[in-house]
């Protein structure tokens, strides 16, 4: 059949079921994202005949005859459309993975339809930005459409090019400023290639067989019917995997997570649990291929509650792993316990003026990034293999594989496209493994591209914790005593289990001056889907429950929430203690903003005051806050080494390991580079998120991208810097310190000494190919603090359980701003996707099975469910961080659900206990009064 | 989502293209058969190309729906003065958790079909008393309320092979005053509640509970009740369940509350 696309006639003979997302795909239009292949996401958004459709699930049987517009047909990159330029100008995405279908909607728009836009967009999920931006996108974009010619059946938009303009009047490319990402152009036009963007004619398909139970004994697997599909080239068993265990986990130390995970197993612990691949010609032989393996199980008992779980009795989920595997008591279904303390906490609680005391509960989140996991991998000509994977973390995933499969670190190459969206979960390796045994069996490429259903059933969740605090106090405030019991769910593996208890046990506590404090945690193995790394690692739960227990000893006491913190809060030079008595060595003060946290939060909660609207006599009205702080790189080590190299032509090549998505990470490594070499942001060529490309990186995790990442960048930059004004200073006699570097070379003594002038004057050891070449590298060997507070008003419901938020404040220690809008872009999505797990998300289960593995029932956040954050900087200055700046994308999450949780207690009086406070539980809790 | 199982796909034009072989199913928009794995289908059989029209007015008033007619369509239906129920239509629609770009490929009858508590254009029909016209395989045909073609949540009375030809919605509803409100766990996500009410010209009422309840609950008073009436009505009614998208004692609760707001919003309009 025929139809056109962007102007185009596309012949094509879709199969019979096939819808048109994939068609259009298959005819390279990998601007069409898949994000849920459901209908509810929209990534997948394209224009049909003038009516705007979600390509997933519109038949392709019925494009005969029809026009299709993507993305790509409102414009290009060097003529977007004006819905692309407003997205580009006001920051409307981050991993952009949403950004296609986003900005398709979006067109079809207008001045009409922005009264009543968070109807019309929500069909459009974004999981990074918190729609702020993106609804101040959309609105300029209307705007400026009103103006714009007729754009013609093939929507490309014949004005000249505008948005390059880089005058030295304003520079807006160093730090400091709010530069675009540098793939901005190309992400809004559909054409910044992610994982799956690639043409796969001629490469194999990986399908997986789940396990239909939550644990069972595989005693036999017979594969012959499923051989005898047509296209089955290779079906892998537990027959057929290497002799490895290992964790989905992925850490700079492979020793901080437990060895739990065979690549497939002959025991199953949870529903979905992989039980076998299929590698075929076509997605359809491999899913065909999969329901007709048989397989045989004993059914084993399984247990689901952690509290069981821990209790004699209770089913063993890995009786054989020791302590030496880091599952330190697999008699118990205990990976990992902590107990620690000061102080004679008993004593201490005993004799306070007042105490608090409850237990709080948190659900299983999702990471819900747009982009599912996956892998593509191959062979190239060395006979390397080669896996183009979606990562956080590709120098580690390298390690792994290396490790399992027995091969040397040159034979395997990592590499990632632009990733869309992480959030934690792609700090796992869930895909490479068996991709990668495929193409080592099979000679030939192979792709596994996870769907929707397989993100929910068979990657990983956020821990759910029960975290009981107890805290003493004075009269006057003073805490005397913090206890805290927690238990955490990893589910059937330990993947992040041990890092995620123990990094959730230490700034959430360490927060608070107490001359006693006794923390008892354990993390259990339970027959659930297993729980990964998240974004707040752990420190999101702890804090939920040990701000909710500071805001009860305020109301207790009468004290204001603000300054009860403003009493127990450690401050600069302190002290950093969780449950031991001794600080860690590694912590330092290199800056301290909560004192300016704490006041631009009140401050900006007490000049809402004034807007509070009348609602009538079912709402009722409460403000609530909590305080978080983070250390601003993960501990033990977190390494970054990575190049900064000048060519003749006075282009700069960065060569960076970590990982763009969504981050900003690639905008503020330009900066760094423009700022210290003096040059514009054209001049600027990152190679990044490859091991190929950069010496290493640790990888995308615990907000290292400026941290670690940034600051060997800077040190590189430098260090190159350096040299060139050296030899500027050999070259003409004047002193290195009056040169100034400048887009064309090195200005000393009077006169410009170009590039290739430069570079033959280098000494030998500066030379690399036909420039100059200088490394940085950073360890992570000492870590500073930062902090968030953050505020709300809310109205309740009494009589729905609705919860109203009037007024969001976040208050942000972020050290140097680096790039206000990415930050501010930052924190404005921690704070809509803490509010997603506050409010709305929960992965229910049931017996294991999980009753909502799709957007329609696990509430992913829409436009309408998150207000506009005000987003407040304290400035401050770090010792550590590259040019003054802290970590920020992590840490805006975790005071959230504390602060909405506070707001909620003191409008109705009860305190919910238990996240996410959807409204048929806060119904409850009102209607118990 | 790709349905790899799927081998034929055939546009139904006549009632005689109707007879199914096994594996095969009717669809409509599509909206929902892709958006699931469909392991047990073979083939497809699309229903939107019968000639059956769109949407019709008799003589009487009444407006005839049919098999080919969005959700869009069906909104994009000038307004009539007299239709004063009409309003229903776009509210019942946004009670969908899909986006106004799925009403241009879903189909009314097809939300219908899936019968789903939830389904937006169960409440319109619930709402306004519609009638189901159903043709059954053997080329007779019978009619139902729409609200007792409902048996749970995804099922219905249709039997295998039958076809959900055409919905009419009654001038007399038409003409009623109504009134509407919604409730899901999230602003604008997949109802937990949808509420209505509809007074018509003689003065008689109509309550509707539905996505609360697994079948459309509706309510009959010769005139509009009193708040007790009504509120000890709803608390008794039964069918509320709990799923993902609320339990059933929030789902009856809030019942409760929105069709007072209703009855006091049909009384001061009286």
């Amino acid at each position: 059949m025929r139809f056109e696309v962007n102007g185009e006639t596309v012949e094509a003979e879709p199969r019979p079921g096939q819808v048109l997302r994939t068609l259009l795909r298959e005819s390279a239009h990998f601007e069409v994202k898949k994000g849920c292949d459901a209908g509810d996401c929209g990534a997948c958004s394209v224009i049909v005949d003038g009516d705007p459709v979600h390509s997933c699930i519109y038949p392709a049987q019925r494009i005969e005859g029809r026009a299709v517009t993507t993305v790509a047909g409102l414009g290009d990159a060097e003529h977007l459309h004006p819905m692309q330029e407003a997205f580009t100008e006001n920051f409307g995405f981050q991993c952009g993975f949403c950004t296609a279908g986003m900005i398709v909607t979006a067109s079809t728009l207008d001045e009409d339809d922005l009264d009543d836009l968070p109807r019309k967009m929500k069909g459009n999920l974004c999981r990074c930005t918190g729609y702020r931006s993106i609804e101040q996108s959309i609105r300029a974009g209307v705007a400026a459409r009103q103006g714009a010619t007729n754009l013609g059946s093939t929507g490309l938009d014949d004005r000249p090019a505008c948005g390059h303009d880089h005058g030295d009047a304003q520079r807006t490319d160093t730090v400091g400023h709010s530069a675009q990402p540098p793939a901005a152009r190309r992400v809004v036009s559909g054409t910044e290639p992610f994982t799956f963007d690639t043409d796969l004619t001629g490469a194999l398909h990986l399908r997986v067989l789940g396990s239909p139970h939550p644990h069972a004994r595989i005693l036999s697997i017979d594969t012959s019917e499923a051989e005898r599909v047509e296209g089955v080239e290779l079906i892998l068993t537990h027959r057929d995997v290497p002799d490895a265990i290992y964790s989905t986990a992925r850490h700079e130390h492979r020793t901080d997570d437990p060895d739990d995970t065979r690549m497939l197993d002959t025991v199953v612990r949870f529903r979905g649990q992989r039980v076998a691949a299929v590698v075929a010609a076509s997605v359809d032989a491999a899913e065909r291929a999969c329901s007709l393996i048989r397989v045989e199980y004993e059914v084993l008992p399984a247990v689901f509650d952690p509290e069981e779980a821990r209790t004699p009795g209770a089913p063993l989920l890995h009786p054989d792993r020791t302590p030496e595997d880091r599952v330190d008591h697999a008699d118990r279904n205990v990976v990992a316990a902590l107990h620690s303390g000061f102080g004679d906490v008993d004593t201490a609680l005993a004799t306070a003026d007042v105490t608090v005391s409850g237990e709080w509960r948190t659900q299983r989140v999702v990471h819900a990034q747009l982009e599912t996991h996956g892998s593509i991998a191959w062979l190239d000509e060395a006979g390397r293999l080669v896996v183009r994977t979606s990562s956080q973390v590709p120098f580690l995933v390298r390690d792994e594989l290396c490790r399992i499969f027995g091969l040397d670190r040159e034979a395997v190459r990592v590499l990632t496209a632009r990733v869309g969206g992480g959030f934690g979960g792609k700090q796992e390796m869930f895909t490479e493994d068996l991709v990668a045994l495929a193409v080592l069996r099979t000679g030939r490429r192979v792709a596994w591209e996870m769907s929707r259903n397989d993100e929910f059933v068979r990657t990983s969740v956020r821990h759910p914790m029960r975290i009981g605090v107890t805290l003493g106090a004075r009269s006057d405030g003073v805490l005397t005593a913090m206890r805290i019991e927690g238990l955490s769910d990893t589910g059937a593996y330990g993947n992040h289990s041990r890092g995620v208890m123990f990094h959730g046990m230490a700034e959430s506590i360490s927060l608070y001056r107490s001359p006693a404090k006794r923390i008892d945690a354990e993390v259990v193995y339970t027959n659930n889907v297993p729980s990964g790394a998240f974004r707040g690692y752990g420190l999101g739960q702890v804090i939920f429950a040990v701000e909710s227990a500071m805001d009860e000893l305020a109301l207790k006491l009468g004290i204001d929430p603000f300054d009860l913190r403003r009493i127990n809060a450690i401050t600069e030079g302190e002290p950093v203690l969780a449950g031991h008595g001794e600080a860690e060595a590694d912590l330092v003060w290199g800056s301290y903003g909560l004192d300016q946290c704490l006041d631009l939060a009140q401050s900006a909660l007490e000049r809402g005051r004034g807007e509070i609207p009348d609602l009538g006599p079912r709402w009722r009205i409460g403000e609530g806050m909590a305080a978080a702080m983070i250390a601003t790189m993960a501990p033990h080590g977190h390494i970054a080494r990575v190049t900064v190299a000048l060519r003749p032509s006075g282009d700069y090549e960065l060569g960076v390991g970590t990982t763009e998505f969504g981050n900003g990470t690639t905008t503020v490594h330009q900066q760094i580079a423009t700022t210290v070499l003096g040059t514009d942001a054209d001049r600027i060529t990152i190679r990044q998120s490859d091991t190929d490309a950069a010496d290493y990186d640790t990888g995308a995790f615990a907000s290292a991208g400026i941290t670690v990442a940034g600051k060997a960048l800077y040190g590189a930059a430098m260090a190159l810097r350096a040299a060139m004004l050296d030899i500027a200073s050999t070259l003409t006699g004047f002193p290195a310190r009056d040169a100034v570097l400048e887009r064309d070379g090195v200005r000393l003594g009077g006169r410009l000494i170009a590039f290739p002038e430069l570079i033959a004057a280098a000494p030998a050891d500066r030379r690399s190919g036909d420039g100059l070449l200088a490394r940085g590298s950073e360890f992570g060997d000492v870590r500073s603090l930062a902090f968030n507070v953050q505020a709300f008003r809310v109205a309740v419901d009494v009589e729905t359980g609705k919860v109203r938020i009037l007024q969001s404040v976040q208050a942000a220690d972020a050290g140097t701003v680096m790039n206000p809008e990415q930050c501010r872009g930052q924190v404005e999505g921690g704070v809509a996707q803490a509010i997603g797990g506050a409010l709305y998300e929960e992965v229910m289960l049931e017996d294991g099975v999980i009753l909502n593995p799709v957007f329609r029932t696990y509430r992913v956040p829409q436009m309408a469910d998150i207000p506009t954050t005000e987003v407040y900087f304290a400035a401050t200055s770090d010792d550590l961080g590259p040019f003054g700046a802290k970590s920020m994308s992590e840490s805006p999450y975790n005071p959230v659900a504390g602060a909405l949780g506070n707001a909620i207690r003191r409008a109705i009086g009860e305190r919910p206990y238990e996240t996410p406070f959807s409204r048929d539980r806060i119904w409850r809790i009102a209607a118990s009064r | 989502m790709d349905l790899g199982t799927i081998q034929s796909y055939r546009r139904a034009t006549t009632r005689a293209d109707l007879v199914l072989a096994p594996g095969e199913k009717f669809v409509a928009g599509g909206t929902w058969l892709y958006s699931e794995p469909q392991p047990r289908l073979t083939g497809l059989v699309d229903i939107t190309s019968l000639d059956i029209p769109t949407l019709e007015v008799t003589g009487a008033g009444d407006l005839v729906i049919g098999v080919p007619c969005t959700i869009a369509e069906l909104l994009a239906l000038p307004a009539r003065t007299e239709w004063r129920a009409q309003p229903l239509f776009f509210d019942c629609a946004s009670a969908l958790l899909a986006s106004f770009k799925i009403w241009n490929t879903a189909t009314v009858l097809g939300n219908i079909c899936q019968s789903f508590s939830a389904a937006g254009m169960v409440s319109l029909c619930a709402a306004l008393d519609a009638m189901a016209l159903v043709w059954r395989p053997d080329g007779t045909d019978y009619s139902l309320p729409v609200a007792d073609l409902m048996t749970g949540n995804g099922t219905n009375a249709l039997a295998a092979g039958e076809l959900l030809a055409q919905v009419t919605i009654p001038a007399r509803s038409l003409r009623a005053t109504t009134a509407y409100r919604k409730i899901a766990l999230a602003e604008l996500g997949r109802s937990g509640a949808v509420l209505t009410g509809r007074v018509d010209e003689d003065g008689s009422a109509v309550f509707a509970i539905t996505a609360a309840t697994l079948t459309p609950t509706v309510l009959r008073y010769d005139r509009l009740p009193r708040e007790g009436a009504l509120r000890s009505d709803v608390l008794t009614a039964t069918g509320y369940y709990t799923d993902p998208l609320g339990t059933a004692d929030w789902r009856r609760g809030v019942s409760a509350v929105l069709l007072e707001e209703i009855r006091q919003q049909l009384e001061a309009a009286a």
